[in-house]
């Protein structure tokens, strides 16, 4: 289930460059709800390609349909019409225990409210996705071990979520989604909770990612963590706004 | 991996219930009760049923017992004296003995309202007059001394057996074999004391009552000594009253023979007796009315406890949806994470059936606590099959299975994004 890996696919910096493979490629995706007589659009025939190791902010006004394009990217919602792959698998041909699994293989999920499990504490919870998972990998504990390291929670291994502050759960969300070495990191506002502070310490870790060649797609209301990402996609009436590549470059200490 | 994850699943599910230690206590309370008293009542039932067909055994279960009974009173109540005739005749017990098929031997027995005395000592037992065929056809086993003998019957000898309380009573330190003791009017010579009736342990019979007292005596002598008449003085007026047999016992060959043998002496007795002066006891059917009672009984007390241990579900189910819906985001997140409808309905089902083992462990060890003090405080006999706790306890599991179902498939169809967006 590994893809290329991730140096080998990160386009090489400059222009011009040779566009890197597609993680994920939205065709002509409408999602629909009926309430009662009315219809919502929450996506109008939205067509995208997000690349292996880009780094994207999606942003637009409230009810643009930046959610709805989300949990169709993770795989919780299915499109009512139009085409979604990620790495060459058609979505729409999983059922419902295919899709879990591929859920847990294949993608990285962090919220604005963190999401951990109170029961479970924070190795536990790094290690959620793999559990689930028809074959467990080997040492799949030293690798969660590692990335609770990573994220600098190495002595906070055995605390449950209550015991944590919101920057550390999320950090732990953090870990969590990385621990199956997914596809795609999606985020939905992901420091929408925290202050500015602790929201720029998940962002350089977002930035330190993106500089391993992870694809992370960052949903955000907020111009400056928009600016920190490689591109921003801006979202209108479920529909493409504007494009901006390369326009999120900017250096950490001008993010302040 | 499998039996590994089984058991992490219930250490999650044991996590999880711990979060709320008071509710899944409470939760567990309704289980632990039904799977207590279905224990503790089979125990009580099968006990008193026990001892119910013990009782009927003791009559002999290939016996078929004939009992003449009083009529009701007719005629002049003021009369000084009346004669009363009625009950079993001598020629009964001869149709019986000699015409029916299947009947191995019939024994008369004539009872005598003597009183028995040794020295200052009196009691009223029941004073049986019988052949020696009496012993082998009730099965009653010799404590010391021997039973009567046919010579005793032909010799009309002047001897007697005393069933073990009467011995007891009337020589409480020494044995009675040899000793005379007076019954009625007349001197017999103890030859032989029959083991009690009663199992050894239980409370002291009175040698005067109709469990305990009895004295055998040969029915030759009887007859000679003691007569057919029973004479009653009472406030004035004397009753008295001519019975030629009290009791014919009729020893079926095989117990397939018994209802035929029993059928026989009902109509034969019918077509002889003008009036109902007699009963029919078949110890057979008697138990085959305390099996369908017992039957009926489990079915009752199994109808109770199955409503308290599906209180008790409901209880359970009550909880879990509640839980369920408190734990929408949870769901919702693991859904997202990568578990399929199969985990999460695993997950709720493996607390469910937690909640209610643990509800089932600790109700057998209440329900087998039960019995165990009703034997010592109450005296009444209980048994508790062994069957009974794994019962029990496997209904309780049950119960999980099938209440946990709906709430954990409820969990399970639960749309993740609406999950993940729920509060
Ligand atoms: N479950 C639903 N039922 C009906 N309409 C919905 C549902 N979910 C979303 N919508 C509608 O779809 C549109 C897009 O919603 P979405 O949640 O994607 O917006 P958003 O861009 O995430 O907004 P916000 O920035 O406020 O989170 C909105 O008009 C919303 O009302
Ligand atoms: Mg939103």
């Amino acid at each position: 289930m590994s893809g290329p890996t991730a140096e080998s696919a990160r386009p090489e910096a400059g222009e011009g460059a040779a566009l890197a493979e597609p993680v994920a490629e939205l065709s002509d995706i409408t999602r629909l709800y009926r309430m009662g007589e009315e219809e919502v659009r929450a996506l109008d025939e939205f067509s995208f390609t997000f690349r292996q190791g880009e780094y994207w902010a999606i942003m637009g006004s409230s009810g643009s349909g930046k959610s709805t394009l989300l949990n169709i990217l993770g795989c919780v919602d299915r499109p009512t019409v139009g085409s979604y792959r990620v790495r060459d698998q058609e979505v729409a041909d999983l059922d419902d225990d295919e899709l879990s699994t591929f859920r847990g293989a294949e993608l990285g999920f962090i919220f604005q409210s963190y999401n951990l499990i109170p029961q479970l504490d924070v190795l536990e919870n790094i290690l959620m996705p793999v559990m689930y998972q028809d074959e467990i990998p080997d040492g799949i504990e030293d690798r969660a071990l590692e990335l609770a390291k990573r994220v600098g929670l190495g002595d906070r291994l055995h605390h449950r979520p209550m015991q944590l502050s919101g920057g550390q759960q999320q950090r732990v969300a953090i870990a969590r989604s990385l621990i199956n070495d997914p596809a795609l990191i999606l985020a939905d506002e992901a420091t929408g909770n925290l202050d500015s502070k602790t929201a720029n310490e998940i962002l350089e870790l977002f930035d330190e990612l993106h500089a391993e060649g992870k694809t992370i797609l960052l949903v955000t209301h907020e111009a400056e963590v928009g600016r920190r990402a490689e591109n921003i996609l801006r979202l209108k009436d479920g529909n493409i706004d504007s494009v901006e590549r390369g326009a999120g470059r900017v250096e950490a200490s001008d993010a302040e | 991996m499998r039996s590994s994850s089984l058991a992490r699943a219930v250490r999650l599910g044991v996590s999880s219930l711990l979060l709320h230690k008071l509710r899944s206590f409470l939760t567990t309370l309704g289980v632990l009760f039904g799977v207590a008293s279905v224990i503790a009542m089979l125990a009580v039932g099968e006990g008193a049923s026990a001892e119910a067909q013990d009782q009927i055994r003791r009559l002999g279960s290939r016996n078929v017992i004939l009992r003449s009974v009083k009529p009701p009173q007719v005629g002049d109540e003021d009369a000084e004296m009346r004669v009363l005739s009625y009950g079993l005749t001598r020629d009964d017990f001869e149709r019986i003995s000699e015409t029916f098929p299947g009947v191995e031997r019939a024994v008369p027995v004539l009872q005598t309202p003597a009183e028995v005395r040794s020295g200052e000592l009196l009691c009223r037992p029941r004073v049986l007059c019988t052949p020696h065929l009496f012993q082998a056809v009730t099965r009653r086993d010799l404590f010391s001394g021997r039973f009567l003998t046919e010579q005793d019957e032909a010799n009309r000898s002047l001897v007697c057996v005393l069933g073990y309380e009467v011995a007891r009573y009337l020589h409480p330190f020494d044995t009675a074999l040899g000793e005379r003791v007076k019954v009625g009017e007349h001197y017999l010579e103890v030859v032989g004391v029959l083991n009690s009736r009663i199992p050894v342990g239980s409370v002291a019979v009175d040698p005067s009552s109709e469990a305990g007292g009895e004295v055998f005596v040969p029915l030759s002598t009887g007859r000679a000594y003691f007569g057919e008449r029973q004479t009653q003085v009472r406030s004035g007026s004397m009753d008295i009253q001519e019975v030629q047999l009290h009791e014919i016992i009729v020893g079926a060959e095989r117990d397939i023979d018994v209802p035929a043998v029993a059928a026989a002496c009902r109509s034969m007795l019918k077509r002889e007796h003008d009036e109902k002066d007699y009963e029919v006891i078949v110890p057979l059917e008697l138990l085959a009315r305390a099996e369908e009672t017992k039957r009926i009984f489990n079915i009752v007390l199994g109808s109770i406890a199955g409503i308290s241990l599906l209180v008790g579900g409901i209880g359970i189910m009550n909880v879990m949806l509640a839980t369920v819906t408190e734990r929408t985001r949870e769901i919702g997140i693991r859904r997202a994470l990568g578990a399929k409808r199969k985990h999460i309905v695993t997950q709720f089902l493996v607390e469910t059936m937690v909640l209610s083992g643990a509800g089932g462990v600790v109700g057998v060890g209440v329900g087998l606590l039960i019995p165990w003090i009703v034997e010592r405080t109450a005296e009444l006999e209980t048994i508790v099959e062994p069957a009974a706790p794994i019962l029990a306890f496997g209904i309780s599991v049950l119960v999980g299975i099938v209440f946990g179902l709906y709430p954990a498939w409820r969990a399970a169809n639960m749309d993740p994004v609406e999950a993940l967006r729920h509060e």
